[in-house]
């Protein structure tokens, strides 16, 4: 299992739709800094965000999340929340740990 | 010029990055509040990302950074009201006005009304504004 790791903004870089489009089934994506903003319902890259947790689990680092003035209200469902002890497992718990910067 | 020295020209500062990821939005905001000292023509402008900048609802405990978000509330004290925020760039976001924090202004030659001090703009509205200027800062 890889984790990936994306903080760049969606609408900044690429950077989300490389990652969503490599990922392979059963690998877990983590959204920080501003790579949170692909975490929030109604933004143009909500479906792509629901297609890809048909097969891959996607997390969100809660405090980058709640920084930015989102509450869990706007979260798309499905996404897991983490705190950096949840992100610290993450890297443990995967082999390896590709950034997408 | 005037007589005094002053000049007074129009300045468009336009902030296009998000809070907290880069250091784009808090120096953009510095250099606002700097240059309001020097009684200029201010405009704000966000574009792209920058929109996010006036997101309601910061709350930064938990990533250990200050929570600059309070500091626009200050721009009407400084006699900074024209704030455009770019309609389109809010849609895509999924945002609406209601999302963005209530920015106003007092008017001094209306009883000191409170006014608010974002517009919405669309693409053509922020052209003719960008054209307006005699010097715009980009973030």
């Amino acid at each position: 299992m890889t984790l990936h790791t994306v903080n760049k903004s969606p609408f900044e870089t690429n950077s989300l739709e490389t990652c969503l489009r490599l990922v392979r089934s059963g690998h877990n994506v983590l959204l920080f800094e501003d790579g949170v903003y692909g975490a929030s319902k109604g933004t143009r890259f909500e479906a792509l965000l629901t297609e890809a947790m048909q097969s891959c689990k996607i997390h969100v680092l809660l405090p980058d999340f709640e920084a930015r003035g989102m509450s869990i209200d706007s979260l798309i469902s499905g996404i897991e929340t983490v705190d950096y002890a949840g992100f610290v497992n993450l890297v443990t718990e995967n082999e390896r740990v590709q950034a997408w910067l | 010029m005037e007589e005094d020295g002053g000049v007074t020209k129009k300045f468009l500062y336009v902030n296009r990055r998000a809070p907290y990821g880069s250091i784009y939005a808090l120096e953009s905001l510095e250099v606002v509040l700097i240059g309001a000292a020097f009684e200029q023509d201010v405009s704000l402008a966000f574009i792209d990302d920058g929109v996010y900048q006036l997101k309601k609802s910061q709350s930064t405990d938990g990533i250990g950074m200050k929570n600059f978000s309070p500091t626009y509330n200050a721009l009407g004290d400084y006699d900074i009201n024209k704030i455009y925020v770019d309609k389109d760039s809010l849609e895509q976001r999924g945002l609406t006005l209601d999302d963005l924090m209530n920015l106003t202004w007092e008017d001094e030659n209306d009883n000191y009304a409170e006014k608010p001090s974002i517009s919405l703009v669309n693409s053509e509205e922020l052209a003719v504004l960008m054209e307006q200027q005699d010097i715009i800062l980009s973030f």
